[in-house]
């Protein structure tokens, strides 16, 4: 999803190639392009469509992980429970901190490190690559490194403070100490991939900009501020969009960092993927699991139109 | 007449709709098996957790030896919480399970209870009487109501404490096994020596590994913990849950606790660092300190008596599940593994203590080494005879892990012992309640 959003970014090459004459066989080279859309749409509705009512029609059951043949009708009982568990609004709570932790900083660092890899640099596609490197690494591996790295006794991190006269600092126990460490994460992981996404953003946009405010004597950061930033909105209504996104299903990092679906000892920082996980996979609550799966799919979706009216707005007013 | 380019696309079209449904069919025709081959030759996969020490014992190759046609290949997963949510995946998929799984004995009831059909009643594969000579408990446990068999009796776990004697002789501490038996005869007397320990350990060096350890054991030694005989909860109110948990807080209040999370990473690094004094020691952790502190730590590991002289945390079961491959010889290698015999080798080589009352015949003079050659065989049989036949619930798992959890927020958040107290509460609520 995210590759073919990129491809569109830059925009289209004038000049395309003119349409060649009618032929016969039209109506089949009309049909075609569904013909090849049709293993997509295959795959989303083997894959996709069809978990998703299933989930739905799961959630409105009791079923036990440990007796999976057995469905009890239950209506909407699993929805009321949710809204009424405290553990769910603790890991709303914690999956909006933590996102707003990660996704905030790791943006403003992508923007900054794409601008300065704009500029005309020795070895700079070694740079591009290696800013692609954390990206490409698996979220087991990392969050195995980060997990030794803040580990309370025995981590770098906490070796490094003590050495310097600080006292160390539970990165497990501690609400914000273990929210920054899982954000610290997701922040190394996809910094550099939003880098190149502004990148690629960046180039697109046209130098004689740049150089006409040069002319009008404005300084670097005002260039950036006043070309580089607005042409990038796009790309930063995508990236802020992929972002939320990928925060609301934050999951893999939470899980790996102390290896348990509790989220730490409080659940101080259990997300709701984390949340869903551990109703359906430790305690074998399927039904609940599927509730919040659905909870957290019509969160995204009211997130992403959030989003989009936001970026409209800002647009009208800009005109 | 079609154009070429048409056709070519065409064509594209239908190697593409091809290589679709090839690819839904590789989906659908999963599952992972052993592959054995034609010559009679058979692999027998075991599944477990923990360390339960057949393989480091020499036992499967002693098998394998007496039966060269059979292969034996174990994966196991330290975290007996990880394995069960991993098992119970697989169960409710139906693929990817092993020959032989282990099961622990707070899981049993609920698969007497709720998973009966998952697994292969014993007595059809010939093994109806293979948990008869064991204490009568162990067997009554994986019996279905309507008489089925669902695991085999390995290890049982008779508790004492294991204490570090070059920490304790720094802290000026005596290091004989009957003189601290004494001392620490009840859990108020652990709590004082700790305190003395202390006053005079060097910063760092805290008396035991964690509040979680201490209440696990203290609870372990009555026999009514989370659920009572009818089986109804009892966890928020029985008596072996509040003094454990009031003993395990005054613990924490003193500053005894090195405030580690066992069965994590950092616990594993502290047994080689000595960071703790003290453990818990059902008769399994021998093993587990052996793998953990490594060479370096023997003879620095001594065993006691602990509070009360008993205690029964923990102990194992092996079953064989409906998808089992080979259930026959799945069978053969439990009948050996658990004949006592084998647990008698098992508790020499490993430590974990035998279930077979043969075998505690056997065992009576066994003494360790690593453990400045205590008499581990007479500390266990003593604290096995007087270890209560506990009432085992469903949730006795997941109930357990809310307290230690909810410890674990007191030593290390410095959350009050009576919020902590509502936290475990409301945890078992969330993973059970409706």
């Amino acid at each position: 999803m995210a590759l073919s959003s990129t491809a569109r970014l830059p925009a289209a090459k004038p000049g395309e190639p003119a349409r060649p004459a009618r032929r016969p066989g039209r109506l089949r080279r009309r049909i075609a392009p569904y013909g090849f859309l049709a293993p997509f749409f295959g795959l989303f509705a083997a894959f996709g469509l069809f978990p998703l009512l299933y989930t739905a029609w799961v959630s409105l059951h009791r079923v036990e992980l440990q007796t999976s043949d057995r469905m009890d009708w239950l209506g909407l009982q699993n929805y009321s429970r949710l809204l009424s568990d405290p553990f769910f609004w603790n890991a709303l709570r914690n999956t909006f901190t933590i996102g707003v932790l990660s996704t905030v900083p790791q943006l403003l660092m992508a923007l900054g490190l794409a601008h300065l890899l704009n500029y005309k640099l020795r070895g700079r596609t070694f740079f591009r690559v290696a800013m692609l490197m954390p990206y490409a690494t698996s979220v087991a591996a990392a969050t195995l490194v980060f997990a030794q790295l803040f580990g309370r006794d025995y981590g770098l991190i906490n070796w490094v403070l003590s050495s310097t006269g600080l006292n160390p600092v539970d990165w497990q126990a501690d609400t914000w100490a273990s929210q920054f460490g899982v954000s610290a994460i997701v922040t190394w992981r996809w910094t550099g991939y939003n880098a190149l996404i502004y990148l690629a953003g960046m180039q697109s946009i046209p130098g004689e900009l740049y150089e006409s405010a040069a002319v009008d004597g404005a300084s670097r950061w005002q260039q950036f501020r006043h070309v580089t930033v607005p042409g990038l909105r796009p790309t930063i209504v995508f990236t802020v969009v992929v972002s939320t996104i990928g925060a609301t299903q934050l999951f893999g990092e939470p899980l790996l960092y102390e290896g348990n679906s509790g989220g730490g000892i409080s659940h101080q920082y259990q997300t709701l993927g984390l949340y869903l996980y551990e109703q359906g996979w430790t305690f074998f609550h399927l039904g609940r699991a599927a509730a919040v799966a659905w909870v957290m799919f019509l969160l995204i979706v009211l997130l992403a139109l959030l989003n989009a009216a936001i970026a409209a707005r800002r647009n009208r007013t800009d005109r | 007449m079609a154009t070429p380019r048409v056709r070519r696309s065409t064509a594209v079209l239908g190697s593409t709709v091809l290589a679709t449904a090839l690819l839904l069919s590789a989906c659908s025709s999963g599952g992972s098996g052993s592959k054995d081959s034609a010559d009679g030759k058979v692999t027998i996969t075991v599944d477990l957790f923990g360390t339960f020490g057949f393989k480091e014992a020499g036992l499967y190759d002693e098998y394998m030896k007496l039966h060269p046609n059979v292969t034996i290949k174990q994966t196991d997963t330290q975290d007996e919480g990880q394995y069960w949510q991993a098992l119970q995946t697989k169960l409710a998929g139906g693929g990817g399970l092993a020959d032989i799984q282990g099961l622990e004995v707070g899981r049993v009831a609920s698969v007497v209870q709720k998973q009966a059909d998952k697994f292969t009643d014993l007595k059809t594969l010939g093994l109806g009487d293979v948990n008869d000579g064991l204490v009568p408990w162990k067997g009554a446990a994986v019996k279905t109501a309507d008489g089925k068999v669902l695991g085999a009796g390995t290890d049982i776990g008779p508790e004492a404490i294991c204490y570090r004697t070059d920490l304790f002789k720094a802290a000026g501490l005596p290091t004989d096994r009957t003189e601290l038996a004494q001392k620490w005869s009840t859990w108020q007397g652990y709590l004082d020596l700790g305190k003395q320990y202390a006053a005079k350990a060097e910063a760092g060096n805290a008396w035991t590994d964690s509040a979680a350890g201490m209440f696990t054991a203290e609870v372990g030694q009555q026999k009514v913990r989370y659920s009572d005989e009818s089986g109804k909860a009892v966890y928020d109110s029985s008596p072996a849950v509040k003094t454990a948990w009031s003993d395990a807080t005054a613990l924490v209040a003193d500053g005894l606790s090195a405030k580690l999370a066992q069965w994590t990473p950092e616990w594993n690094k502290a047994f080689s660092t000595g960071k703790f004094a003290t453990l818990s020691c059902p008769a399994w952790m021998i093993g587990y300190i052996k793998g953990q502190a490594g060479d370096t730590g023997a003879g620095k590991w001594d065993i006691a008596p602990g509070p009360g002289k008993t205690g029964n945390w923990g102990g194992s079961y092996l079953a064989v599940p409906r998808t089992a491959k080979h259930p026959k010889e799945a069978a053969e290698l439990i009948k050996w593994l658990t004949a006592k015999e084998q647990q008698a080798t098992l508790f020499t080589k490993q430590g974990s203590f035998p279930s077979s009352t043969g075998a505690q015949q056997a065992i009576k003079d066994v003494t360790d080494p690593y453990f400045n050659n205590a008499p581990i065989g007479q500390i266990f049989s003593e604290s096995a005879n007087a270890m209560p036949a506990q009432v085992l619930g469903t949730d006795d798992g997941v109930i357990g892990k809310a307290f230690t959890d909810a410890l674990g927020e007191v030593e290390r958040t410095g959350t009050a012992p009576d919020t902590a107290w509502k936290h475990a509460l409301d945890n078992v609520k969330k993973a059970n309640g409706n």
